[in-house]
């Protein structure tokens, strides 16, 4: 394997590990914060795919279209806490399974009212369609390194509201103990809505930045999804941090298995799983 | 209801069941059969979910690899034998309940939902990815294994009625074997680390070992319902372990009422036939297309409304709460 090779599968796995931390850090934060198991997260990401494909086509711009994505997704979390996640707080984790289950069927379904089962191609903007060179027969598409620095940047974002904010202080407060915060006069409600929402936007977002390298196709969440678990549970349920590393690792893990023992690279990221819950059963960044 | 009552309840049922085929069609005949193989995988998820407080969203892995050995062991053209092949497909599953069991085991709560279903899924992959059963269009099973005793054929399984025998009386087996296993001092074990882990563990009881037990005992009465099911429809793909499937008899165990072994024989049933209902074109026309959403919106609906299934429904609330804390 010669350096550019590697350099390429390098890029290929951050890049690949960067898009699964955007979605499995909404995952992260709505269990750390709420305490809820949300199976449907990957419908979010397959949602937000749909969402820039069809969109794209009526605005014209891949840009535009995840502009009103966005908002669209945001929209979509706070409705879904509102009429149906505030009921399942108290709840025991099974009919939080249950009930997010149920949504999957939804969505799904919906999906395919709407759209159809059919895959689609979503086109790269025509400013980010060019390749790097970097050698005679070797280049790298310099959209996945605009995604790969785009998810950088709202890594840095998080860090920056969780860390540096009042809002994310508060939630904090509300992952530790909720009562007291509630004591102190913070509205916990509104803390939780913000955090659902935020966690459906950043999987929708993850979605539509994917349309154009993955392309758009039905069986897309519950792939992502269960790769989320895997790095969630590497990671540390409820570490942002815990699943930047575990999300990197796991991308690495999946893209060289796939170059190296192209036979078994399905099973690999869960042997990384595995490994991992020997040595720590809770995750590497246990809060 | 008292024992009794619902003893006699059950008693009715089966009966009914027995006598099922003198009434029904060949379909029906078919969708019954497969209903209560699904039962036998309801009530072994049971054990785990409802019994000992362990919420696996993976358990379609052990149904799949028992058909998978079903369809691995019977050779091209000539029968396979029940009695070395049933047990075979259940070892298969214990086996690998035991592997699984003790990593998944370390973990509690959400990890433990999680990590089932991310085992669950490494399953799938080997039988989608590697050749070894075939790939993603699975393997067929082109002669229904044989049931014989000294030479007689006991049951002719290529029969629809008599296998439809077979599975009742594996049900019935399968339903009379947890429920004495769950009388007996291992089952109030059980019991007790659902409630309280930590007072059992105090109490000398090696919890772990227990748990793996009945993540041992699930795996291989849900191979039964695997086994039983790759006979009947000849053959198997890798969609047999998908989480859909495990979501589907999750479902079965709490649309029934959890932690009541006839409530999980209930779901098998009001699922199944809510699925044929909702999907008839005769009855919904264009709108039949689309019965997952109907059944999505329900399962919403159990969900927020229904915590203690079917089973709860005509019962008297007991004291605590309807999650079983």
């Amino acid at each position: 394997m010669d350096f550019y090779f590697f350099l390429i599968q390098v890029l290929n796995g951050v890049q690949y590990g960067l898009l699964l931390f955007l979605v499995a850090s909404g995952l992260t934060l709505i269990f750390g914060i709420m305490g809820i198991i949300n199976l449907a997260h990957g419908s979010f990401y397959m949602l937000g795919a749909y969402l820039a494909w069809s969109l794209a086509q009526y605005t014209g711009s891949l840009t535009a279209a995840i502009a009103l994505g966005v908002v669209l997704t945001i929209a979509l979390g706070i409705a879904l806490e509102q009429v149906l996640f505030r009921h399942l707080y108290a709840r025991d984790h099974l009919y939080q399974v249950l009930l997010t289950y149920g949504l999957i069927l939804v969505f799904d379904e919906l999906r395919s009212m709407i759209w159809g089962d059919d895959v689609h191609g979503v086109a790269v903007p025509a400013l980010l369609a060019f390749s790097i060179p970097l050698t005679e027969n070797l280049s790298y598409p310099f959209y996945r390194l605009a995604m790969s620095a785009v998810c950088l940047v709202i890594a840095g974002a998080l860090w920056l509201l969780i860390r540096h904010t009042r809002l994310g202080m508060m939630i904090r407060a509300g992952a530790s103990n909720r009562e007291m915060v509630q004591a102190l006069g913070i509205n916990i409600r509104l803390v939780y809505t913000v955090v659902f929402a935020l966690g459906v936007a950043l999987a929708g977002f993850a979605g539509m930045l994917a349309a154009p390298v993955s392309s758009v196709f039905p069986s897309m969440g519950g792939q992502v999804l269960i790769i989320s678990f895997v790095v969630v549970v590497i990671g540390g349920i409820g570490s942002v941090w815990g699943a930047l590393a575990a999300a990197l690792l796991i991308g690495m893990a999946d893209t060289f298995g796939k170059v190296l023992v192209p036979e078994v690279s399905a099973a690999i990221v869960y042997l990384v799983m595995a490994a991992v819950l020997l040595w720590r059963p809770e995750g590497l960044f246990k809060r | 209801m008292n024992r009794r009552r619902s003893d006699i309840a059950l008693a009715a049922a089966l009966l009914a069941l027995a006598l099922f085929p003198l009434a029904g069609s060949t379909f029906y005949l078919q969708l019954v059969t497969k209903i209560m193989a699904m039962a036998i995988f309801a009530m072994s998820l049971d054990l785990l979910v409802g019994y000992t407080g362990l919420v696996s969203l993976g358990h379609a892995a052990f149904f799949g690899i028992a058909g998978y050995t079903l369809a691995l062991l019977s050779p091209q053209y000539e029968a396979a034998n029940l009695w070395t092949t049933l047990p075979a497909a259940m070892a298969a599953c214990a086996m690998f309940a035991l592997v699984t069991g003790a990593l998944v085991l370390r973990t509690s709560g959400i990890y433990f939902i999680m990590v089932t279903l991310a085992f669950a899924q490494m399953a799938y992959f080997v039988f989608h990815d590697t050749a070894l059963g075939g790939g993603s269009d699975g393997i067929y099973i082109y002669v229904k294994p044989e049931m014989k005793l000294a030479g007689r054929t006991l049951l002719d399984l290529g029969d629809l009625g008599q296998f439809y025998d077979l599975v009742l009386i594996l049900m019935t087996a399968v339903y009379l074997f947890l429920r004495r296993l769950l009388g007996s001092p291992f089952g109030r074990a059980l019991a007790g680390i659902r409630a309280n882990e930590q007072r059992m563990r105090s109490l000398g009881f090696p919890t772990f070992r227990y748990k793996l037990a009945a993540y041992v005992i699930a795996g291989a009465l849900a191979g039964i319902s695997g086994y039983l099911a790759a006979l009947q429809f000849g053959f198997v793909n890798p969609e047999i372990l998908s989480w859909h499937n495990s979501g589907i008899v999750l479902m079965m165990v709490i649309l029934g009422g959890m932690g009541t072994l006839h409530g999980a024989i209930i779901g098998a049933f009001a699922l199944v036939l809510l699925q044929e209902v909702l999907a008839n074109q005769a009855w919904f026309g264009e709108a039949a297309k689309h019965w997952q959403l109907a059944m999505g919106v329900l399962i919403v609906l159990v969900a927020l409304f229904l915590p203690r299934g079917l089973a709860g429904l005509g019962a008297r609330p007991r004291k605590g709460s309807a999650d079983g804390r």
